[in-house]
């Protein structure tokens, strides 16, 4: 689903790598939990599986496709296959709950009937059936991180990345989101998730990766966070 | 392609960045009309040309009697009128040089019947007889630009009086209008870059406005079209409003200005129709699209990484 070989990313005008020769394999089905302190290279792990940045050193892996040798006209078809769920919900305040999922297939050109069908499906299956004509500002925290989850899994991808989703919510609105991430990681897609939320990574044991100062330090399955090796 | 989609988000663009568009829009439209104001402006100098070029004459002027007595004023013709010998020369030396298409001799009593015909009631005419009008030859040159060598090569022969191009009636005319197509041509040009720098500026604002949105499509692989399309509209749409009111103000100046003023000021002159101002009126509508297309495509690959 995922490999790093040996990768190295160094932005211009910096001395220290963001990343330093990380391999590692995600596969297929996975619910990956990935830590660091801030500066570890977390999100620039991220920006690499999206596509946003281009390794320095390596080559990166997603899909079975190696993203140096895909031109960039193909790089929305890849993004099309992976969901992205942020800290900051990153919703349209000025569409309904409904509109925001369906403008991630609206702009993808997928017809009018099949919105019309998935979306009232996936509000459902993330609990917020009837929320459908609610504004994002009218939502809890909890539910408008489930509309972004929405949008993220409405076009049904094979790879979910979670950049903090429960970073600014309560634990209780976090564990509900933990549930749903777990809840769509069995339906088979792959959930790669970039955390500092101690409690819930401790309370998961899936696996962990840690990054420290761009280096790999951890790599553990049915990890906890604080774990020192 | 969700046509539907694709124009709300147009819509939407276009209304939250209202009073930029509304500048687009003013300056797409005054930059055109200026553009189709320089094509007519050289339209209705050639229909005039056309209309002088067929009339243009050299008359070549020859010493009367009466001239004699002013050979202060003419050295040429001190000697008193011209022989028919000087006059013959002349001809044959104009019609050697091939330049000429005809030539048509109008003798004093020619001459003198046709000013009283043309001007009967003249109490001059009781004064005038055959030997005080001039014996001319006039002159239709096969090309109309090359008066000035008949002019040099005749102009100062014994027995010649004067030479006269006509055409230097309308020089001042044609320079006139020469320099108010320049000038159409150079303040369009201003507008043009000025139009440009607008347009770049407000896709710009458009596209950072629009941020959170571009961004939301990039992740769910919206393809550049897609994502760019919404601004390239937008900048176009700008551009057909701003053709439509440049083209509203064209018909409106050429009627304004031509036919309701000029042609009843000006008689002489042939003024261009409603042709010309048709046919300017689509090529505004694709320089304008075309232009502010490129413009919004070019800013967009500079502003809207993908």
């Amino acid at each position: 689903m995922i490999r790093f070989d040996n990768v190295s990313k160094t932005y211009p005008k910096q001395n220290r790598p963001a990343l330093d020769n990380v391999s590692l394999e995600i596969e297929k089905g996975e619910f990956v939990f990935l830590v660091g302190s801030s500066g570890s290279g977390k999100s620039t792990f991220l920006r690499l599986i999206l596509r946003e940045e281009r390794p320095s050193i390596g080559e990166v892996h997603v899909l079975g496709k190696d993203l140096a040798k895909l031109s960039n006209w193909k790089v929305p078809q890849m993004r099309r296959q992976l969901g992205t769920v942020f800290q900051d919900f990153r919703l349209l305040p000025n569409k309904t709950v409904g509109q925001n999922v369906a403008f991630a297939l609206e702009v993808i050109g997928k017809p009018r009937s099949v919105i019309g069908k998935v979306v009232p499906e996936v509000l459902e299956l993330v609990g917020l059936a009837g929320k459908q004509d609610r504004m994002p500002g009218e939502l809890s925290g909890g539910e408008q991180q489930r509309v972004a989850i929405a949008r993220a899994f409405v076009n049904r991808p094979m790879l979910l990345i979670a950049d903090e989703p429960t970073g600014n919510l309560d634990p209780q609105n976090s564990v509900g989101i933990m549930k749903l991430l777990d809840r769509i990681n069995r339906t088979g897609t792959t959930v790669l998730m970039a955390t500092h939320d101690q409690a819930i990574v401790d309370q998961m044991r899936k696996r962990v990766i840690e990054l420290d100062q761009g280096h790999l330090v951890r790599d553990q399955s049915r990890g906890v966070y604080g774990y020192q090796h | 392609m969700r046509a539907q989609f694709v124009m709300s988000e147009i819509g939407i663009g276009l209304r939250r960045n209202l009073t930029m568009t509304i500048a687009v829009v003013v300056s797409v439209a005054l930059s055109l009309a200026l553009a189709g104001a320089a094509l007519l402006l050289r339209d209705q100098v050639s229909t005039m040309k056309g209309y002088w070029d067929g009339k243009i004459e050299v008359s070549v002027y020859f010493c009367n009697k009466t001239d004699a007595n002013q050979g202060s004023v003419n050295k040429n013709c001190a000697a008193g009128a011209a022989t028919q010998n000087q006059i013959d020369s002349v001809q044959a030396q104009l019609e050697k040089t091939g330049l000429i298409e005809k030539i048509y001799t109008e003798t004093p009593a020619q001459a003198l019947s046709e000013y009283t015909k043309q001007d009967p009631n003249n109490p001059l005419l009781a004064s005038l007889t055959p030997d005080s009008m001039e014996y001319s030859l006039r002159i239709k040159l096969k090309d109309p630009q090359q008066y000035q060598i008949i002019t040099g090569m005749v102009g100062g022969q014994p027995g010649v009086m004067k030479v006269e191009d006509q055409s230097q009636v309308l020089k001042p005319l044609f320079n006139l209008l020469n320099g108010a197509q320049v000038v159409a041509l150079v303040v369009m040009g201003i507008m043009l870059a000025v139009t440009l720098l607008l347009i770049v500026n407000t896709v710009r604002v458009s596209a950072f406005s629009r941020k959170r949105e571009t961004g939301i499509m990039r992740l769910v692989g919206a393809s550049n079209y897609y994502v760019q399309m919404p601004f390239i509209a937008e900048a176009a749409f700008a551009a057909v409003v701003g053709a439509i009111l440049a083209s509203g103000m064209l018909a409106v100046g050429k009627y304004l200005l031509i036919d309701r003023f000029l042609r009843n000021q000006i008689q002489l002159i042939n003024f261009i129709g409603w042709g010309p101002v048709f046919q300017v009126m689509p090529l505004m509508l694709v320089l304008g699209v075309g232009m502010s297309s490129i413009a919004a495509f070019l800013t967009l690959r500079k502003y809207l990484r993908v």
